[in-house]
């Protein structure tokens, strides 16, 4: 078990021939992961990699192919037109690798997903793997390792960081998701939360945090509520000065919003174990679960 | 991205929103005939930065004649204006905003921001307007409205109406209210803002509402479509190093440690700068060099580092997935070969080929200590600046 994507999760490409999608889509292919037919426009009856069928848009798609989700790497700037796209078709899982969606456009495709049957993972992240099963998105697959622990996070290489040490600590992962770096993005960390909460492989939670918006606060309470499974916090950014965009469009103190000892706090005090810093996430897991 | 008080006005009439008549200056001569040209009794003379409380710092000063605007502009192009935003370090005026003066009734504060927990639009409104609101939020919060709208379902009415209640102006005014207030939200989406907030909001002896000050943040992501944008770009308002770092794609910040950092991903950077933190020194700066750390981005960096007087030590953090590490270590060694590197750098490069860049980094001969993790790493580098 894991959560939303496994061996048997069909994928299609949206921007399967751009520069980035061919290249991580060849990627998830070497991982293993279904990747069943992509889409760019005018590109319709040819052939990605010699093996995967392209077609002009998802309707086309479909009607040859069952497909679970889709990950988008069409250009920020048409980004949201193809999103809106996997919506209409009704694709159950959405993941927009895309960085640099405008916000506007992200506020639209926000509402379209409240009234719709899609998940959405993204903008501006890593995407999602099920170690050894499925890779939708562009981080290593080899330092992955099928275990115990569901991991949530707001980046990148931090995550592959948290991953590593998870994976040579002997705790391995279920299903890893980057739930992206946005001040906007398609699901926060409590749709995952719950989803791992009912996973029964799933023995404990990693959700790794940044500054800026309210996130990390709102998930803690969910934690506190509802959640019976340890969670590790961390945060990142606490040598982050207020008012400067720290990489990530969404990682920004604004306002005296969005501190990481505002964050830590709320954390702790609904029962979540704090990693002090990066090097220790493995480590405080393993004291979550008493090993 | 920040832009001045004199481009938002222009974003603001280029949308039918009327602000008073002005004139951006140079020098104390330009301010002298602009206080001419407006021909209004008295004028504002406000120093053109980015940054807010311009008010409090003496960046905005009441003129009665040609006389004493030149003089005030000349006082004020210079100057060093340390606003509660700026930092202590403070902007340099090099531009002042000449306005026409207007009868003020009434001031309000009016924001559009956008609201990341329900995915809207939120107005923010106060009949307080003028004063900090931060301190108005603080200590009366009760005086402060927030409406947010559903960009889905868009402006309405009844929106607006509870806005115009609570400021509790008089019922004639409602349709010049609601007039700006929806040409303020279709001008908010229409060019891709984050941030518009008018500070005061004034009604004047004429009865009709004024922006009298205008703070606009543009959605960086949005200039694909608004190439106007660029031209807004004011790079003497920027920090040099940043932007030079921008125009070969790097994300640099500058901040007040010694250890210079080099990290790829910014979730990793802003924890590499934590790490360091707890081992006891401060970091220099937050870097990215993003997915593709070759030598000639590397070498980049390098130079962006050593440019910061401040740096007594480099720590390179490098977690390679995609991007191999012997290939970073390749390009790390070049660069520092390049440029004739003397500072100890610290190295910690995980991920794949780990092993064959740690070989290389070692055999290169150069000022490298190779860090075990990023914790080691992070304390190596410490320990070194510290003495």
């Amino acid at each position: 078990m894991s959560i939303l994507v496994n061996k048997n999760t069909n994928v299609l490409v949206q921007g399967i021939t751009g520069k980035e999608g061919s290249f991580h889509t060849l990627k998830c292919l070497e991982y293993g992961t279904n990747v069943v037919a992509g889409v760019t426009p005018f590109k319709g009856k040819t052939l990605f990699n010699n093996s995967v069928p392209v077609y002009n848009t998802i309707d086309e798609a479909k009607k040859e192919h069952r497909i679970d989700a889709t990950m988008v790497f069409v250009p920020a700037g048409f980004a949201a037109s193809s999103i809106v796209e996997a919506i209409e078709a009704e694709i159950p899982l959405i993941v927009c690798i895309t960085e640099g969606i405008p916000v506007m456009d992200m506020l639209n495709v926000k509402n379209a997903l409240n009234c719709s049957k899609s998940i959405m993972i993204g903008p501006n992240c890593p995407g999602i793997i099920t170690a050894d099963e499925c890779k939708i998105g562009i981080m290593p697959g080899f330092i992955h390792k099928k275990g115990k622990i569901g991991v949530l996070s707001r980046s990148g290489t931090l995550t592959y960081e948290a991953v590593n040490q998870l994976t040579k600590a002997g705790l391995g992962e279920t299903t890893c998701i980057g739930i992206g770096g946005d001040p906007i993005i398609g699901s926060p960390f409590i749709t995952f939360l719950k989803m791992f909460e009912d996973d029964p492989e799933t023995k404990a939670v990693v959700m790794i945090g940044e500054i800026g918006g309210t996130a990390e606060e709102e998930a803690s309470e969910f934690i506190k509520k509802n959640m019976k499974k340890p969670v590790v916090g961390f945060i990142a950014g606490k040598t982050a000065p207020a008012g400067k965009r720290m990489g990530h469009a969404g990682a920004i103190i604004s306002g005296g919003v969005g501190t990481a000892p505002a964050k830590l706090k709320t954390m702790e005090k609904n029962g979540i174990f704090i990693a002090d810093n990066p090097s220790v996430i493995a480590e405080t897991a393993k004291k979550a679960l008493n090993l | 991205m920040d832009i001045h008080e004199y481009q938002a006005k222009e974003i603001l009439n280029n949308h039918n929103i009327k602000t008073l008549r002005s004139v951006l200056c140079r020098n104390g001569e330009e301010a002298y005939k602009a206080y001419q040209t407006l021909s209004s009794p008295v004028c504002a003379v406000k120093a053109q930065v980015h940054a807010g409380g311009r008010g409090k710092a003496g960046g905005v000063k009441i003129a009665k004649s040609a006389d004493e605007t030149r003089s005030i502009a000349e006082k004020m192009i210079g100057m060093t204006l340390v606003t509660a935003q700026t930092g202590k370090e403070g902007k340099k005026v090099r531009k002042v905003l000449i306005e026409e003066g207007a009868e003020i009734i009434k001031e309000f504060y009016l924001s559009l921001t956008i609201d990341r927990k329900t995915a809207s639009i939120a107005f923010v409104l106060s009949a307080e307007g003028g004063m900090e609101i931060e301190e108005v939020s603080k200590n009366a919060p009760e005086k402060i409205l927030t409406v947010p709208i559903n960009p889905g379902h868009g402006l309405k009415s009844f929106h607006m109406l509870k806005m115009f209640l609570f400021l509790g102006i008089e019922k004639n005014l409602y349709n010049d209210f609601s007039n700006l207030v929806s040409l303020l939200y279709d001008t908010f989406i229409k060019e891709d803002m984050s941030m518009l907030e008018i500070n005061p909001l004034i009604l004047t002896g004429a009865n009709t509402f004024i922006p009298l000050d205008a703070k606009i943040i543009l959605d960086d992501n949005a200039s694909i479509r608004h190439p106007y944008f660029n031209d807004f770009i004011d790079e003497d308002e920027e920090e040099p190093l940043e932007v030079k770092a921008k125009s070969v794609g790097l994300n640099y910040i500058k901040l007040d440690g010694n250890v210079g950092c080099m990290v790829n991903g910014a979730g990793l950077a802003m924890a590499t700068m934590d790490t360091i933190k707890e081992f006891g020194a401060m970091p220099a700066n937050f870097l990215d060099v993003g997915g593709t750390a070759d030598a000639k981005r590397v070498e980049t960096a390098f130079n962006i580092l050593l440019s910061d007087k401040n740096v007594k030590g480099i720590f390179i953090n490098i977690f390679g997935g995609i991007v191999k590490c012997d290939m970073v270590a390749e390009g790390v060694v070049a660069a520092a070969k390049n440029i004739g590197l003397k500072l100890p750098v610290v190295v910690r490069l995980e991920g794949t080929n780990a092993d064959i860049a740690a070989k290389i980094i070692e055999s290169s001969g150069m000022n490298f200590i190779v860090g075990e993790s990023l914790a080691d790493g992070a304390k190596k580098i410490s320990d070194i600046v510290n003495g």
